[in-house]
């Protein structure tokens, strides 16, 4: 009986002597040396994996930041902390960064826009109305209201107003850039959270048909263009900021009939309003 | 020998949708008054749009050429009224996307310049090719590819049979119908112009079971003709799809992503044989479409002939307007054809029919989940999945989509016309299609 197990243990022991001998000279000859840069840059990043910067995941992030491949405050989501704590990592100064926001570049709500009135029963996602006949609305420009920015957004920044725009909640977004991605009109572009002038209109319709379809559309009639001292330049029936000529100080909004020009208002914000309420 | 087995002709899957068709099968063809005002898109067809060569105020006369045809997919655009230019710009459509058109204020001239005559006895095959391609016809069944192109089908590809497509499975519509019953001969006469440009001995026409009279006034033309066949089809959606429509003659399947061609068949539409006809005896270019004008919404419903471009409003008109009840119209069969939001917008060389629909035809019910209950894959006459690729392309797995073969689906609409969980299937493979196939382009 001691016999069997004397045997048993002396085999099983000696086996796992041999393999861990095996294993530790693999571990001498074979090691990959990996930068410890790579390693401590990875435990800063958010861990979203969301690969709004355009890499694979938060890892790959970090590989090619240490190779030299990536700027220190590419991470948008990380923002401006997660860039001077991998810039303190590096040894680095961090360019400053300012904040980067979606924007969205079209006021034709239910209320303004008008509608083909076609009971469309389809799916409720933009770029699905898009194929099936243009839409539920005549403007092939404006914004469908479908939500595919909404269901983009991983951080529930974007909420559908009464309107049946999106909006932005601020304080939750984290600068990733995937609604604008999702847009299939393109509307939604990444500004500085400081820049609060916007053409809220991307329609190349003439005046007419402008005037047709949505009453918040930019006509293109030029009066912008002419008050403005080259800030506005009219393109294709829309205007167009130039935001290194235009200075908002000087600017006659009121100049501009359907307000397709104009500032971001937070007093209309859905957002401002409920808290207000509250 | 007695018909002891109904053993019709047919292929596998399909519905027969409620048909509507008494509404207007029994009315003869009637010439609408020109309308005062014609929107001519640029783009009727499968390929390039057409370059226009009149500019804004110009006079133009009826059968003049307006647009030339830009690129070997394309074809020309001729005036179907005498008036003047208005404008050239961007103009609502039937197809519900805006398109570059040619607006003409038209007047009472009714002169028309027709083509040179052609030697009938002894006219070539090149010959007809030509006259098809100058009078600018397109495939009237719908999809608008330029006809001249399937007449001169590549080399490489033998042809031994063509098919006359006279299903018409779409419900509602009759104008395939009463042209077989109207003009069987000019018909005749069109399928042997089509069968000489292609060199061919075979030729068919394929008729549902539901127009019998059609089939036996056919069948009356032929019965002394070897070469050409009468088939009767079963009555059942979608038997006009050309694939369907080989596989039920001659039980030959076109491969996944292949053309009929590629088994040796060339499919043509009952109307554009007699535009063919017309264009080759009569010297004139497609400026008219024939088209039904039905539903349950219309106070008289009619078949009609009406100049290409008419605004629908018009033709509406016409056929004593829209009842109260009416919820929607829509240009082409109800399976298929698309909602209209501006009725401003004109007929197109390949419309087929207007239909104002009431709240009892359209059965609109919200979606639910998906009971796994197998139907839409008992019914798909190409053998799909449609449930798993809705959800593929729902969910943006594509690659996935492209194995399950989501290409061959041709929209027909059969799957989500049995669904019991009124799932738009169709949007969301329609969808899957078109992202596959931009993500294709970006490689």
């Amino acid at each position: 009986m001691t016999d069997t197990l004397i045997i048993a243990l002396t085999t099983m022991g000696g086996l796992g002597f041999i393999f861990a001998g095996g294993l530790a000279i693999a571990d001498k000859k074979l090691r990959v040396e990996e930068n410890p840069l790579i390693g401590k840059i990875n435990d800063v990043l958010p861990g979203a994996n969301c690969g709004a910067c355009g890499k694979a995941g938060c890892y790959d992030f970090a590989v090619n930041i240490v190779n030299g491949k990536m700027k220190v405050n590419g991470c948008p989501v990380g923002g401006e902390d997660v860039a001077n704590l991998i810039a303190k990592i590096l040894g680095v100064e961090a360019e400053p960064a300012i904040k980067q926001v979606p924007r969205i570049l079209c006021r034709g709500g239910n209320n303004e826009a008008k509608d083909k009135s076609t009971n469309y029963k389809g799916p409720q996602s933009c770029a699905v109305m898009e194929i099936v006949g243009g839409g539920t609305k005549i403007c092939e420009f404006g914004c469908l209201g479908g939500g595919d920015c909404i269901a983009a957004c991983q951080f529930g920044a974007l909420i559908m107003n009464d309107n049946n725009l999106p909006e932005v909640i601020e304080d939750l977004c984290t600068s990733c850039g995937l609604c604008a991605k999702a847009c299939s009109r393109n509307l939604i572009e990444m500004h500085p959270i400081d820049r609060r002038v916007f053409v809220f209109c991307k329609s190349n319709y003439d005046p007419k048909r402008s005037k047709e379809v949505c009453s918040a559309a930019c006509t293109g009639c030029g009066i912008c263009e002419r008050v403005s001292d080259g800030g506005v330049v009219v393109k294709n029936n829309l205007a167009e900021i130039n935001y290194d000529l235009f200075y908002a100080s000087n600017f006659p909004f009121d100049k501009c009939k359907t307000k397709a020009i104009s500032y971001l208002n937070d007093k209309d914000n859905t957002i401002h309003k409920l808290v207000v309420n509250q | 020998m007695p018909k002891i087995f109904n053993n019709l002709l047919s292929f596998k899957g399909g519905v027969h949708p409620k048909e509507y068709k008494y509404l207007t099968s029994s009315l003869p063809f009637e010439k609408i008054p020109t309308p005062s005002k014609i929107i001519l898109p640029l783009s009727q067809n499968i390929g390039a749009p057409s370059t226009p060569i009149v500019n804004k105020k110009d006079e133009v006369f009826a059968g003049q050429l307006i647009a030339t045809q830009n690129g070997p997919i394309s074809a020309p655009i001729y005036s179907p009224v005498s008036g003047n230019v208005l404008s050239i710009g961007i103009e609502d459509t039937v197809s519900s996307f805006t398109k570059e058109s040619i607006t003409i204020k038209s007047n009472e001239n009714l002169e028309m310049e027709l083509f040179p005559k052609l030697d009938l006895n002894n006219i070539s095959d090149k010959e007809i090719c030509k006259r098809v391609q100058m009078a600018g016809i397109v495939g009237l069944g719908g999809a608008a590819f330029p006809t001249y192109f399937k007449l001169t089908p590549p080399k490489d590809k033998i042809i031994d049979y063509v098919i006359l497509n006279g299903c018409e499975c779409e419900p509602y519509l009759t104008r395939d119908y009463r042209l077989m019953i109207e003009r069987p001969k000019d018909l005749i006469a069109g399928l042997k112009l089509i069968m000489k440009a292609l060199n061919l001995e075979k030729g068919a026409i394929g008729i549902e079971d539901n127009k019998q009279d059609a089939i036996d006034v056919l069948q009356n033309l032929v019965k002394d003709d070897n070469s050409i066949k009468i088939f009767s089809l079963k009555t059942k959606y979608p038997q006009g799809a050309e694939k369907m429509l080989i596989k039920a003659i001659l039980n030959r399947e076109v491969p996944p992503g292949k053309l009929p061609f590629d088994v040796g068949v060339a499919i043509q539409n009952i109307g554009t044989a007699i535009a063919i006809y017309e264009a080759v005896y009569l010297g004139m270019p497609l400026i008219s479409a024939s088209l039904t004008v039905s539903g349950l919404g219309i106070k008289t419903p009619k078949n009609l002939i009406v100049p290409i471009g008419t605004p629908l409003i018009d033709i509406l008109e016409y056929c004593g307007g829209i009842m109260e009840d009416a919820k929607r119209v829509v240009v082409g069969g109800p399976m298929m054809g698309i909602t209209q939001h501006n009725l401003n917008a004109p007929i197109m060389k390949a419309t087929s029919g207007i239909l104002v629909l009431t709240e009892k035809e359209i059965n609109q019910f919200d979606e639910t989940n998906c009971l796994r209950c197998g139907k839409c894959i008992e019914v798909c006459p190409v053998n799909l999945t449609p449930t798993k690729l809705a959800r593929f392309s729902q969910l943006g797995r594509i690659s996935e989509a492209e194995e399950n073969g989501i290409f061959n689906c041709m929209e027909c609409g059969t799957c989500a016309y049995v669904c019991p969980a009124n799932i738009p299937l169709v949007q969301w493979i329609a969808f899957g299609k078109k992202k596959l196939s931009l993500a294709k382009k970006a490689v």
